[in-house]
């Protein structure tokens, strides 16, 4: 059952859920990938249970997932891309079954993921990711009286720290890695050109008013037998010993750049090149949202709009919404100016502490070699199951790798997948 | 008991429930209550359990929450490296770190 469309789109968040319901809308026959048990992404994780609340965000998911339903688009969830075998064609696994499905056009919105880096302690239970605390508290997790500290950089530390304040957990202290200078200037820009954005950052300071919010400051280490008991956080030069049930601790996000490197898309200082039409450097393929520059929903909406309205011929109404384009690629430039990493963080992670979590590499093995690649041949970092996307941006930082190669599977599969086995073709 | 649970029980099941009616799945041999619509991920952290071993042999959990770290894979019913972070709790299930 090889299967064609005129246009497929890879990840539903809400970049792709815009993407494939706008070309659908125009009469294309279209299908929409996405990894989850649900659409929605991770901005939008958790939206299609009917025990969430009625928030503004959860509306629009809801505008949009009403959309996609009334425009005949197939949706496959819990469904990979395992590889592309050739032009036009990609592999998808879902469930026992395996299928190449080819297209016209294909539209990437495969979003970014938390940017870690290596600390002491950092793989003990107990620690993990900031947006990752928050999709595992959407996915259930009950956080009442937890004592939580937040870590990091960007904007989801704030966010984070007010929907675990409203679900009940301690929050004992946020800390961002950035100055207080840079963070008033990035105030300063939301309040003339995103004032949404703005009031949304002013309401979640207000609802953790109770939480210190230190800047400048970051985590040492983290301690415990078997499991975290107690952060370390080095604020203005000491350190302070904090006892947690939870610290949560990214850098802000990165792209996940797989697919399109795996197709061949150009890829410039970390982001795809598009343009402005959302096109890459690939023929047939676009990519929207995160990839494109990390820049959250509202960018992502308005890609994924002009990139659907592209991809269904619709030139005229792609170039419409151009314009609006600019101030959310200036916002994704603010962003990456106010978060860009300090250099100490570089010297958190001691000559004992693992960077690469599936194989167990330490720092003093891959201060031995030159290249990603001389570390991925002699110590194995980053050939593990997560294929380098925890450690490959956490190396770039430290040693100033270009870890960005794909090769298929872009994902773990079957051997049998791969092979093209059990490939169901007509 | 875990041994009467067949295919078609589970479905039959899932189906009569309420959304939040607790049901418990085993974590590691513990009991863990959860609740239909969480993620086996977030039941592990919720217990304070691990999901796997390193290959140093030290416990991990869950970091990411989106399918991307590997770290919250185990052994769901048999079957390893089932990433739970993206599979939904249901009755009867066993959970075994790996």
């Amino acid at each position: 059952m090889s299967e064609h469309f005129d246009v497929i789109v890879v990840g539903a968040g809400p970049g792709g859920m815009a993407a494939a319901a706008i070309a659908a809308e125009a009469g294309r026959k279209v299908c929409l990938i996405d990894e989850n048990p649900a659409p929605g992404g991770q901005i939008w994780r958790g939206y299609e249970r009917e025990s969430e609340t009625l928030s503004p965000h959860r509306m629009e998911f809801l505008r949009w997932r009403r959309r996609l339903a009334a425009s005949g688009c197939a949706t496959w969830n819990e469904a990979c891309v395992l590889a592309a075998p050739q032009r036009n064609t990609l592999r998808i696994e879902q469930g026992a079954q395996c299928v190449d499905l080819s297209y016209g056009k294909l539209i990437l919105a495969t979003g970014a993921r938390e940017r870690f880096l290596p600390f002491p302690g950092w793989t003990l239970p107990g620690v993990l990711g900031v947006g990752g605390l928050q999709a595992f508290m959407k996915a259930g997790l009950d956080v009442r009286g937890q004592r939580i500290v937040l870590a990091g950089s960007g904007p989801l530390l704030l966010a984070v720290a007010a929907s675990l304040t409203r679900a009940g957990a301690r929050v004992l202290m946020m800390a961002e890695q950035a100055s207080r200078q840079t963070l008033l200037n990035l105030s300063f820009h939301l309040a003339l050109l995103h004032p949404a954005k703005m009031m949304e950052g002013v309401t979640c300071r207000w609802q953790t008013r109770r939480v210190p919010y230190k800047q400048q400051a970051w985590v040492a280490r983290a301690e415990g037998r078997d499991r975290l008991e107690r952060a370390i956080l080095r604020v203005n030069g000491s350190d302070e010993t904090i006892e947690c049930d939870l610290l949560a601790c990214a850098y802000h996000l990165v792209p996940n750049l797989e697919l399109p490197l795996l197709l061949g898309c150009a890829v410039e200082n970390g982001v795809v090149r598009v343009d402005e039409q959302q096109r890459s450097s690939v023929e047939d393929v676009l990519c929207i949202g995160e990839l494109t520059g990390v820049g959250g929903l509202d960018k992502a909406i308005v890609e994924g709009q002009i990139a659907g309205n592209h991809a269904a011929g619709r030139t005229t109404q792609a170039y419409e919404l151009v314009p609006e384009l600019k101030k959310h690629r200036q916002f994704v430039q603010w962003l990456d100016e106010a978060f860009a990493l300090r250099p100490e963080l570089r010297a958190l992670a001691e000559a004992d502490t693992i960077v690469c979590r599936c194989e167990d590499v330490v720092r003093e093995r891959l201060e031995a070699c030159n290249s990603w690649r001389e570390a991925k041949l002699h110590t194995r970092c980053g050939m593990g199951p997560c294929q380098g996307r925890i450690c490959g941006p956490a190396t770039e930082f430290l040693f100033g790798w270009d870890t960005r190669s794909a090769r298929p599977p872009a994902m773990p599969g079957r051997v049998g997948s791969l092979a093209g086995e059990d490939v169901h073709e007509s | 008991m875990r041994t009467e649970c067949s295919a078609h029980f589970v479905v039959m099941d899932a189906k009569s429930d309420s959304m939040d009616k607790p049901f418990s799945i085993i974590v590691n041999g513990q009991d863990v209550s959860v609740r239909q619509g969480m993620s086996v991920a977030a039941a592990i952290l919720s217990a304070r359990q691990f999901s796997r071993r390193s290959m140093n042999g030290a416990p991990r959990a869950p970091l990411c929450g989106m399918g991307v770290c590997m770290e919250c894979r185990a052994t769901v019913n048999g079957t390893p490296h089932v990433r739970t972070c993206q599979l939904l709790c249901a009755e009867c299930m066993e959970i075994e770190a790996q």
